[in-house]
């Protein structure tokens, strides 16, 4: 057996294991996608009114349709993010259970445990997108994306997930206690809402608006809103997967380091 | 036991150090276990028993020395080491999420047994230990003794040549602890080495072929149980006294040391029916009055203090590691 089918085979028995976890606790999965649902529906009918009309500027009449199909694409990124924090839970936890060290002594591929992880975080953010993508249609959100816009769409979800992901899973193995995951993945919640996902930039103050206007969730929102509600894209695409490409990257170093070092206790 | 001969010992590990900072946790330990046998590493808790069993099973990387495990390099060669040992530490390494099923299936996938080897394995490993009836239950609602077994049973799906088992009857009770020690020399039936540490003098006693006594990071004593016992202070029984008077005659009349202090008498014995009824009738015979009588037996503390000249520290789990003996002598 080579490397890499090694790594394959040991990934997939780890998939099974974390999708067997899930199935297990729906209830998780479930509370993960709540929460996007309940700022939508926050945002939507508290907010929506008023915030609809503004987007067209003075005098606009947008209305609470306008701003439904306008922060579905941040709300989207919301529950990638939501996602993301629980899998730094989950790998938290994961870590203080005996059965790590019990892997650690097994001829496996090492990663694998990490991979798992990964690609059980990507089923779970797959179906709370379903979910919250459904309930927005259900309040009204039509998007005017074809087959392929769709497709794009979900890709690109998919390597913002990937992303995130090992970036949380970094920061699961990082933390001390699992307390601490839940906590260090906190500023990934906060992005979306300092990014063009809830308002355009153009309205924020100077200092957040160079905030919002270099940040990763900007780029991203605006590439997913141009794919479903057809808004104009741009360059942000490639900025967008720049930056995707760029997180994936240092943070996988970064996890499959932490994940190596001597377990010294 | 005997052991046939074989040329490539299990564990051969010459001067393994490690240290945490200032402290030294093993302070260059050798190691020549036989394969086929039963290695039982012995000493209280903090000795460097678990960060032995670490190194070896290639947890940790130690500070310094070298060890080959079954022919193959720890340093140089760690995945081939893996490939040919288990583990079971001495904290649960079961998925409690997942059922006893389900954990072994995951093993076998793991080890790449394929689905249907895998699931025959599993059947068998239920069965033997005893699992059976709960295998579509979450390890979770396991008891300690369950977890145990099914956690030694993990470890077993792969077939291992040499097993490591860090404490496996720690805080079982006395009926799942005599089970597991009727597995562990099911196992070693079967061919494989077993390396185990314990704070139980008896548990190595029972089951080890050879014992090492580690004793703050340094191996102080090696050899079969009953070499070690040798070199231990037999059990003794304490006789204490009303009076200094009766205290002398009955050291005329039995010999023993005397501790005046306390007005006691220690007369070596093994605390046997038959020894015991025979110190009895001689004190009957020199008509002395005694006023209480203990039997002591030898324990961990024992061979502590035989061996380094200091107890074992008095935490509560070296409480718990003192069998059979529920009155300390005074002085010794």
């Amino acid at each position: 057996m080579t490397a890499l089918t090694r790594t394959a085979s040991d990934s997939a028995t780890m998939l099974g294991r974390r999708l067997r976890h899930m199935r297990r606790y729906p209830s998780l999965t479930l509370m993960l996608a709540g929460m996007p649902i309940v700022l939508l529906l926050m945002f939507v009918y508290v907010f929506g009114g008023a915030m609809g009309d503004g987007l067209e500027g003075p005098g606009g009449t947008g209305g609470r349709a306008a701003y439904l199909d306008y922060i579905v694409p941040g709300i989207l990124l919301l529950t990638v993010a939501m996602v993301a924090q629980g899998t730094a839970i989950s790998v938290a936890t994961d870590m203080t259970e005996g059965i790590i060290a019990r892997f650690r002594t097994m001829d496996i591929a090492r990663v694998s445990v990490l991979t798992g992880h990964v690609v059980g975080a990507l089923v779970q953010t797959l179906l709370a997108l379903a979910i919250v993508t459904g309930v927005a249609v259900l309040l009204g959100f039509r998007p005017d994306a074809g087959p392929v816009e769709w497709a794009a769409a979900l890709g690109l979800l998919l390597v913002v997930t990937f992303a995130l992901t090992w970036t949380t899973v970094a920061l699961g193995l990082v933390a001390d206690s699992v307390e601490t995951a839940s906590n260090t993945p906190m500023p990934l919640m906060f992005l979306p809402f300092l990014s063009s996902g809830f308002v355009p930039t153009d309205t924020l103050p100077t200092g957040l608006r160079w905030i919002a206007e270099y940040q990763p969730f900007t780029p991203i929102s605006d590439t997913l809103r141009g794919l479903l509600m057809g808004t104009q894209v741009g360059e942000s695409a490639v900025v967008a997967l720049a930056w995707c490409a760029g997180i994936a990257l240092v943070s996988y170093v970064w996890a499959k380091r932490l994940y190596n070092r001597d377990p010294a206790r | 036991m005997t052991t046939p001969h074989t040329p490539q010992p299990a564990v051969a590990a010459t001067g393994l150090r490690e240290s945490y900072g200032d402290h030294v946790v093993l302070d260059g330990i050798d190691l020549d276990i036989p394969a086929g046998t039963i290695f039982a590493l012995l000493g209280p808790n903090g000795a460097g028993k678990t960060t032995a069993v670490k190194i070896l099973s290639t947890l940790i990387r130690a500070d310094g020395g070298q060890a080959r495990i079954l022919g193959r390099d720890l340093e140089q060669d760690p995945d081939a080491v893996r490939a040919a040992i288990g583990v079971t530490g001495q904290y649960s390494a079961v998925d409690g999420l997942l059922t006893g099923e389900e954990n072994l299936m995951l093993m076998a996938g793991l080890n790449r047994l394929g689905r249907r080897r895998g699931r025959q394995r599993a059947a068998e490993l239920l069965e033997r230990f005893d699992l059976a009836d709960s295998a579509g239950k979450p390890a979770s609602t396991y008891s300690g003794g369950m977890r145990r077994r099914l956690d030694l049973a993990m470890t077993l799906v792969g077939a291992p040549r040499l097993i490591f088992l860090d404490e496996p009857t720690t805080g079982l009770d006395p009926r799942s602890r005599r089970g597991m020690w009727e597995i562990i020399r099911e196992l070693v039936a079967g061919g494989v080495t077993v390396f185990l540490t314990t704070q139980y003098l008896e548990e190595a006693d029972r089951l080890a072929d050879r014992i090492a006594v580690l004793d703050r990071g340094s191996i102080v004593a090696e050899g079969t149980a009953d070499e070690l016992k040798r070199r231990i202070p037999g059990g003794h029984i304490r006789l204490r006294f009303a009076e200094a008077r009766a205290l002398h005659s009955a050291e005329r009349a039995l010999g023993g040391t005397r501790d005046d202090d306390a007005l006691a008498l220690q007369v070596p014995g093994d605390g046997g029916v038959d020894s015991l009824r025979a110190l009895l009738d001689r004190i009957d015979g020199a008509s002395i009055e005694v006023q209480e009588l203990s039997v002591h037996t030898p324990d961990l503390d024992d061979v502590f203090l035989a061996l380094t000249g200091h107890s074992t520290t008095t935490g509560d789990d070296a409480r718990d590691a003192r069998e059979g003996d529920d009155t300390k002598a005074g002085s010794r």
